[in-house]
């Protein structure tokens, strides 16, 4: 497999300019002969399609959920990065970059990262422009706040809610083209086949999952904005229905997967309470500016937390990384916080959890202060738990949360199947092994507003072929390759539930390619995955039928595809043989248990590519070259 | 704990409905009420019944995808909270639990506990945004906004659109949803320019989709989730009758 990252040449700096100085342009008056279907209405999503309608192509635009302003990325809470240096303490876009590839622990691409901090202070300009009511100082100016990683202040927020507020900002310029008739919007829509023909993307088919249809959509350029894969954990922060089929079905037809087991385990999570839970809640980041995190110096100390003086506590992540202290990266964060709790000095039940306290910020700061910052987070914490945050710590434990990996792309968001593009969390590019709090905001609507729309029109310029007509016989077999699967599904007739079948995938991704991995553990794992795929298909219970709303159904899909992507990650984790960011090798570590990379043998991104015909899938690299930062060991102490 | 549930199934549209006897025992007060729901599907499935469709998605309380009637109170009865985040503790044991749908002319039925809430996206299409092409934003700290502006315009734009406020006006109004948007976009400077004409095509739509007027009963605020207050109905009044005076109809 041919791997060009298509990279324009020239200083770091210039690169975006000379993509855009030389990429093919479509004229206005053709635009309108061009369609482009864009599956996903995420921040990803929503701008991509609505700045593509806007610039006069016809646009559909499919998601699952029943409104385009129910995506996943409308739970994101703390903020989103940008490189204003509006607080004077030292920013630029230069930084951010440096600081983002850090943080992914030098496993990503240098000009996508660079790109992406370029275009982090548009991102500010066009939301605030679109009415996302950031969070302001009395003079009017935009305010920031700090997120783990970073020494500065680039953080720009709304309240506990900035995810809700730019998906809003995005949702309603995606309305809007909707409302012109620029954009066909399908609600309740489900991809479950991409189309190719002659090496290139060509359309999808959809599962109407209101009517249970399944439909045929051709286009000349397909965009997937589908999110991550975190729910193949069964509990993750992700939202219920988040799940990896769109872009699963993409890496059936050709599409390369890139980094499957890089996934981020978020350290403030409410601690999982039952077997019956179905889902994590997170407690933003945003909480490590001004949130203590401990655990009593003394392991099992049965005091309240409130009777227990400062001297008998341990704030480890302070003491460990004194530099950073709380606002240390998530992965080291996460860490950190497991092994406390190994070590028996973990909290409440079970011993899974670690205090997040506020005591000292609200003496410092008072308490309306503090719930100015954070007040919808501690009402939902007091929500779930029945305890308020004000009165007494927060009790956290880390829980999965995001996934770098994903389809991989060029420098044009192109996957390895010409016409096939892909943004936000579906694709690997930005993140490396570790992301930052706050930039997958970024991420997601620089891919979408900015780098989607020209590296569209360039390859609808240059590259693209003919439509085909949804007639033709290549989608008459997608369509019956889709159908296929649905009438096995629900042909099992199994007795066990589906949900049984995703909780103990989610337990066994958990123990092997979770927070710390061991070549014994994915091995182990690897041989009892193929056992499960089989028991799945022999008792999984999946009732109803096809032609009408079966939820069960658009459940057993998600799972039977999470399964194949569960062995792809442990796969990928084996044969990464060092440790990086968020993929902890116990085979690999520091004496004082930090990640020990290897740049000699793993300084490249592990591109997966299917292996068709039941053969296993073959691994290739795409070397990464640093030539404006020195890999080194990443400290934050 | 138990609970005895009466719950609202209905194949399509087009069938007719009725409700159905659950008890569900063996729960524990932890459990957030729809995670009880997953676990009555998962026994009525294992015993070949048809589980009961409901929506919901994050889970959280943010995405608005969730929401039904329990004893004819939208949510539930805790106030601030949507379903999905509504946990057992707030029931006793044994209770005795009606769960309906939203029931609005502009929200039919898809099945059982779900609707149809497009009707709300197409309010939003009639002019609940800001024109702001992608490219031609200036720069976001050369028009300052007042503090105290930005706070008003961040707590209308907290609604989650989950039409709780539709399913509990005795008239199926959406006039605090609708509310909710003008009254956003309008403590902002950038949302001045279209201000008029966002009104009059958020109330016009509203209206041909079928939801009534408003008639100051209050049910939406008590049920609101995100505390969007009725005084918000008041400024889209004010805002719509000074557009209708002043564009000529």
């Amino acid at each position: 497999m041919k791997l060009d990252a298509r990279i324009p040449a020239g200083p770091l700096d210039g690169k975006w300019d000379v993509f855009t100085r030389q990429m093919r342009l479509v004229s206005p008056a053709n635009r309108r002969r061009h369609e482009v279907i864009v599956v996903g209405a995420g921040l990803a999503g929503a701008a991509a399609a609505a700045s593509l309608a806007e610039l006069g192509y016809r646009v559909t635009c499919l998601c699952f959920q029943d409104s385009p302003r129910r995506a996943h990325s409308i739970a994101a809470q703390g903020g989103i990065n940008a490189a204003k240096n509006y607080q004077n303490d030292g920013d630029s876009a230069h930084r951010l970059f440096h600081d983002t590839i850090k943080g992914g622990d030098f496993r990503s691409r240098e000009a996508n990262v660079y790109r992406l901090a370029q275009l982090s202070g548009r991102i500010i300009d066009q939301c605030v422009a679109q009415g996302v009511p950031f969070a302001r100082e009395y003079g009017g100016a935009l305010a920031n706040r700090s997120f783990g990683g970073a020494q500065l202040s680039r953080t720009f927020y709304a309240r506990g809610q900035t995810g809700q507020q730019l998906l809003l900002g995005a949702y309603q310029a995606l309305e809007r083209q909707v409302g012109l008739g620029h954009c066909r919007m399908l609600a309740r829509h489900e991809m479950l086949e991409l189309v190719v023909h002659d090496g290139a993307a060509r359309g999808i088919i959809a599962r109407d999952l209101q009517t249970g249809e399944v439909t045929r959509h051709a286009a000349h350029a397909v965009v997937l904005a589908t999110g991550g894969y975190a729910n193949v954990f069964y509990l993750s922060t992700n939202a219920k229905n988040c799940n990896a089929t769109a872009i699963w079905r993409a890496y059936q037809r050709g599409a390369a997967f890139a980094n499957p087991c890089f996934t981020q385990i978020h350290p403030t999570c409410i601690p999982v309470t039952g077997e019956h839970q179905a889902k994590l809640t997170l407690m933003s980041e945003s909480l490590r500016n001004d949130g203590r995190v401990w655990v009593p110096a003394r392991a099992g100390d049965p005091r309240a937390p409130a009777s227990i003086p400062d001297g008998e506590r341990d704030y480890f992540l302070e003491r460990r990384y004194p530099a950073f202290g709380n606002l240390v990266p998530r992965d080291v964060a996460s860490r950190a916080a497991k092994a406390v709790c190994d070590a028996g000095a973990g909290v409440g039940p079970g011993g899974y959890g670690v205090y997040l306290d506020f005591a000292d910020a609200i003496r410092r700061l008072g308490l309306p202060a503090i719930r100015e910052r954070y007040g919808n987070l501690f009402d939902m914490y007091q929500r779930i738990t029945e305890q308020d945050p004000a009165a007494g710590p927060m009790r956290i434990y880390p829980a999965v949360h995001y996934t770098m990996g994903g389809l991989w792309v060029d420098y044009a968001l192109m996957s390895t199947v010409p016409g096939l593009f892909v943004a936000g969390e579906a694709n690997f590019s930005d993140h490396g092994a570790n992301r930052l709090g706050a930039s997958a905001l970024m991420q997601g609507l620089a891919d979408g507003y900015f780098i989607i729309p020209p590296a569209v029109g360039d390859y609808l310029a240059s590259a693209a072929p003919p439509a085909v007509d949804v007639q033709h016989p290549v989608f008459a077999a997608a369509e019956d390759a889709a159908r296929a699967r649905l009438g096995r599904l629900l042909s099992v007739r199994g007795r066990r539930p589906v949900d049984a079948f995703h909780r103990e995938l989610g337990r066994l991704m958990w123990d092997a390619c979770g927070m710390s991995r061991s070549a014994e553990g994915l091995r182990q794992a690897l041989a009892r995955l193929p056992a499960l795929r089989d028991e799945f298909w022999r008792d999984a219970c999946v009732t109803g039928g096809a032609g009408e709303v079966n939820q069960a159904l658009e459940r057993a899909g998600r799972v039977a595809d999470f399964l194949e992507l569960a062995e792809l990650m442990c796969r990928d984790a084996l044969a990464r043989d060092e440790s990086c960011g968020s993929h902890f090798r116990e085979e690999h570590q520091t004496s004082d248990g930090e990640a020990r990379r290897d740049d000699t043998r793993f300084a490249h991104v592990a591109v997966w590519q299917q292996g068709g015909g039941g053969a296993p899938p073959r691994r290739h690299v795409e070397p990464l070259v640093f030539e404006a930062v020195t890999p080194g060991q990443r400290s934050y102490k | 704990m138990k609970l005895i549930l009466h719950v609202w199934r209905q194949r399509s549209p087009s069938e007719a409905g009725a409700f159905q006897r659950h008890e569900v025992d063996d729960l524990s007060p932890e459990l957030s009420f729809l995670e009880m729901l997953d676990l009555l599907n998962e026994r009525l499935t294992s015993q070949g019944g048809e589980p009961i469709a409901f929506d919901s998605d994050c889970r959280e309380g943010i995405c608005g995808a969730c929401g039904f009637m329990i004893d004819g109170v939208a949510h539930g009865p805790r106030p601030g909270t949507t379903v999905c985040q509504l946990h057992l503790r707030s029931f006793r044991d044994g209770d005795e639990l009606w769960l309906e749908p939203w029931r609005a002319q502009a929200f039919p039925l898809v099945r059982d506990l779900m609707v149809d809430r497009g009707a709300l996206d197409r309010i939003i299409a009639a002019g609940g945004y800001i024109t702001a092409p992608t490219g031609s934003a200036p720069e976001a700290n050369g028009t300052p906004v007042a503090k105290r502006d930005a706070e008003a315009a961040m707590d209308a734009a907290a609604c989650i659109g989950c039409g709780a406020c539709v399913a509990a006006c005795p008239n199926a109004s959406a006039s605090l949803f609708t509310a909710a948007k003008v009254v956003h976009l309008g403590w902002l400077p950038q949302g001045q320019a279209e201000r008029r004409s966002r009104v009059l095509g958020m109330v016009d739509r509203a209206q041909h989709e079928g939801f009534g007027g408003c008639t100051n009963v209050g049910e939406c605020q008590a049920v609101c989730p995100k505390g969007i207050r009725m005084e918000s109905i008041a400024r889209l009044n004010r805002d719509y009758l000074r557009a209708a005076l002043t564009s000529g109809r």
